[in-house]
């Protein structure tokens, strides 16, 4: 057991999947003999070599191209885009082929690679570097999609996409890469997708988050003296309804929390569900607490924009007074 | 000196059977075995007579939309028979003559036009990815596809197919860049037939010739007379000798015409000359070959009313295959997203519905349906 970060869990999964799966290769910009720009993948170049860690040509669509290859090859190919604002090159072969090749040829085919993106703001980076595209990979059947929010789960989650069948976008709240440690066992575990993760028990209000804001949302608990329930989903496609819907029966009040814009993100969806699902509970219409429906603004203005424990404490209180 | 040549290049073409019916010895003697010439012949054939059917089929409304190979079919064919069986053939859609050649099943195009997924699934040990319908994506997958077998350390490479068109498709230039400079055995093959649907060639490259592109990635390149079944075979095997034993990938330009419609909701005769399609009927790859096995005294009328017989009633036979097979419940659309099926999605197929009310509280929607 070792107290980690989330980019040193991180680091731990790939090691350890790539000592017990020859299969297992990375590749994309900057991964090798740099270790990456967040350096999640330091030191596997001098441990596995260049042709297990591969530094490729400077090109997204390439990137994961090559990698459905790979995949279809009987490979495990672990591609990294270095930020989620450069995924949109990639999103043809990611949409037209990964997510559909197992559908389109009833099986005889399949692309089992993930796909690692460091997303989200926080960090005063430049544009681009700062944006939430979850929603829209969740909105294309074929392609799992999961955000972890702790070091514990980002390993366990890791190594459950790597050995999943299907592709997986593995996002990585770059907010709290360092922000703080866990106890990360060195031993094997997994963590599996689909399954979300009550971080804390409540029975006043359901709070639903994932990736960096969970850690907002703690803080928004905290200090708003309510016994609230806050849900971390961990794996946004396929989503755990059923863990949000027993919760919101039990509650009657809800609160969706993310980074990425209200507008058709995945907190409409939630939103939804839980209208579906818990109408004659509910004591309060859901509220969503979200990026607003702008462009990620540049770095001056970003936590004018991240939703924050003040705006999500402000909802809560909102709920109760309705 | 200020100013000097730092590179220069030259694209060689490759030809050895031509149109007027000259046969190149020094290339071609002892290129392919009569019995596979007669062979090769015998699958053109067959594969031209498939065509004629599923256009038919089209028409009379039994198939969807299909694009016509007409034309080109020694380009594909070519390629496929210079390789191994075990190599990948990563196509477009108008390659048939060559997957089939390399083992995928004849209605299985058929399938895949009648609107039905079996068409793509391949059988094992038939390595072909299906009919990509995208232009210009699928030859990173062939990167991909040859990176993990050398990734394994075996001599299996891959040859992805495409148009003109597709050459000024990013992803083509990023498979070209990727596997020149991971050093991938893939065969880059460019059918340029002219146009891709109405744009002409000299609409998607301003160079002499499309081979060049090549160049600038550091690779090999050469063109080649796509019509010229002796002259495909030469090229793509030495390209995959060079891929196989150095791991360099070859562009590869094959000059071909496309003589039909891009697809059968196409109608060319809105863009071109009906001359220069008549001028490239003469060059058709069937009556080249014909010709030349008729000189070499290996065919006669009697062998191609046999063989018309036999083509017509193998692609009886495929019509027959791909138009009774059993139908597909509704439920199978779900039955391949994932390997193990999500339960919400699991609900939508039992349930057939998305809508949730009329259920009891506590019953899931497929509960309620029944």
């Amino acid at each position: 057991m070792a107290n980690l970060t989330l980019v040193q869990a991180i680091n731990l999964a790939l090691i350890q999947e790539m000592e017990r799966d020859d299969r297992v290769l990375i590749l994309g910009e900057d991964v090798g003999l740099n270790g990456g720009v967040f350096r999640v993948t330091e030191g596997l170049h001098k441990r596995f070599g260049a042709d297990r860690v591969v530094d490729s040509p400077l090109a997204e669509s390439g990137i994961i191209g090559a990698s459905i290859g790979l995949a279809m090859g009987g490979l495990r190919p672990i591609p990294e885009i270095q930020f989620e604002g450069f995924l949109g090159p990639a999103y043809d072969q990611l949409c037209t082929h990964a997510a559909r090749m197992r559908t389109r040829t009833r099986g005889a085919l399949t692309v089992p690679l993930t796909v690692r993106v460091p997303v989200g703001g926080g960090i005063h980076a430049p544009e681009l570097h700062s944006d939430s595209p979850e929603a829209i990979y969740t909105h294309i059947p074929g392609i799992k999609v999961v955000m972890p929010s702790s070091p514990y789960d980002a390993k366990g989650l890791l190594v459950s996409a790597i050995r999943d069948p299907d592709p997986v976008i593995f996002f990585e709240p770059k907010r709290i890469y360092r922000a703080f440690r866990e106890e990360v066992p060195e031993d094997e575990y997994t963590i599996p997708i689909g399954e979300a993760r009550i971080v804390r028990e409540g029975d006043e209000l359901t709070m639903v988050s994932w990736g960096a804001s969970v850690i907002q949302c703690m803080n928004a608990i905290e200090s708003s003296g309510r016994d609230i329930e806050l849900i971390d989903l961990r794996s946004i496609s396929p989503i755990d309804m059923a863990r949000i819907a027993t919760s919101v029966q039990k509650t009657g009040r809800a609160v969706v929390v993310h980074e990425a814009p209200m507008t058709c993100g995945v907190g409409a969806e939630i939103a939804t569900r839980i209208m579906e699902e818990c109408f004659l509970h509910l004591e309060a219409p859901v509220q969503r607490v979200t990026g607003f429906d702008c462009t990620m603004p540049y770095y001056k203005l970003e936590l004018d924009y991240l939703p924050d424990a003040a705006r999500i404490e402000q909802a809560v209180a909102d709920v109760f007074a309705y | 000196m200020p100013v000097e040549t730092v590179f220069e290049t030259t694209i060689k073409r490759v030809s050895i059977l031509d149109e007027h019916g000259r046969f190149d010895e020094e290339l071609g003697a002892d290129l392919i075995p009569d019995a596979d010439l007669i062979k090769l012949y015998s699958h053109l054939v067959t594969c031209r007579h498939f065509d004629e059917i599923a256009f038919k089929l089209q028409r009379s409304g039994r198939m969807g939309t299909y694009p016509e190979n007409r034309g080109q079919e020694a380009t594909s064919l070519g390629a496929a028979y210079a390789l191994r069986k075990t190599d990948w053939l990563v196509p477009c859609y108008r390659e048939n003559a060559g997957l089939f050649w390399h083992g995928l099943p004849m209605e299985y195009v058929l399938l895949h036009w009648m609107g039905d997924e079996r068409g793509n699934e391949i059988p094992d040990g038939v390595n072909v990815t299906p009919l990509a319908i995208p232009i210009g994506t699928q030859m990173l997958h062939a990167a991909g596809l040859a990176w993990s077998h050398k990734y394994r350390g075996d001599d299996t490479i891959a040859c992805t197919f495409f148009g003109d068109g597709a050459t000024s498709e990013g992803d083509f230039h990023e498979a070209m860049n990727f596997s020149a400079n991971l050093e991938l055995p893939v065969l880059f093959f460019c059918q340029n037939n002219s146009w891709a649907i109405s744009v002409p060639t000299r609409i998607q490259c301003s160079a002499p010739t499309i081979a060049q592109r090549g160049v600038g990635y550091g690779m090999e390149c050469i063109q080649v007379d796509g019509n010229d079944l002796f002259a495909v075979v030469k090229v793509v095997r030495d390209a995959a000798e060079r891929a196989r034993t150095t791991n360099k990938p070859t562009f590869i330009e094959a000059i071909t015409y496309r003589l039909g419609d891009h697809t059968t909701a196409d109608d060319a005769r809105r863009y071109r000359d009906q001359e220069e399609v008549e001028m490239w009927e003469l060059r058709d790859p069937l009556i080249r070959l014909r010709n030349h096995l008729d000189a070499k005294g290996l065919w006669d009328e009697t062998r191609q009313a046999a063989l018309l017989e036999q083509a017509e009633a193998h692609v009886v036979d495929v019509v027959k295959n791909a138009e009774e097979i059993e139908p597909l419940p509704a439920t199978d659309m779900f039955a391949h997203m994932y390997k193990d099926m999500p339960a919400g999605l699991e609900e939508q197929a039992r349930a057939m519905r998305t809508c949730s009310l009329g259920r009891l509280p506590g019953e899931t929607i497929d509960q309620a349906a029944t």
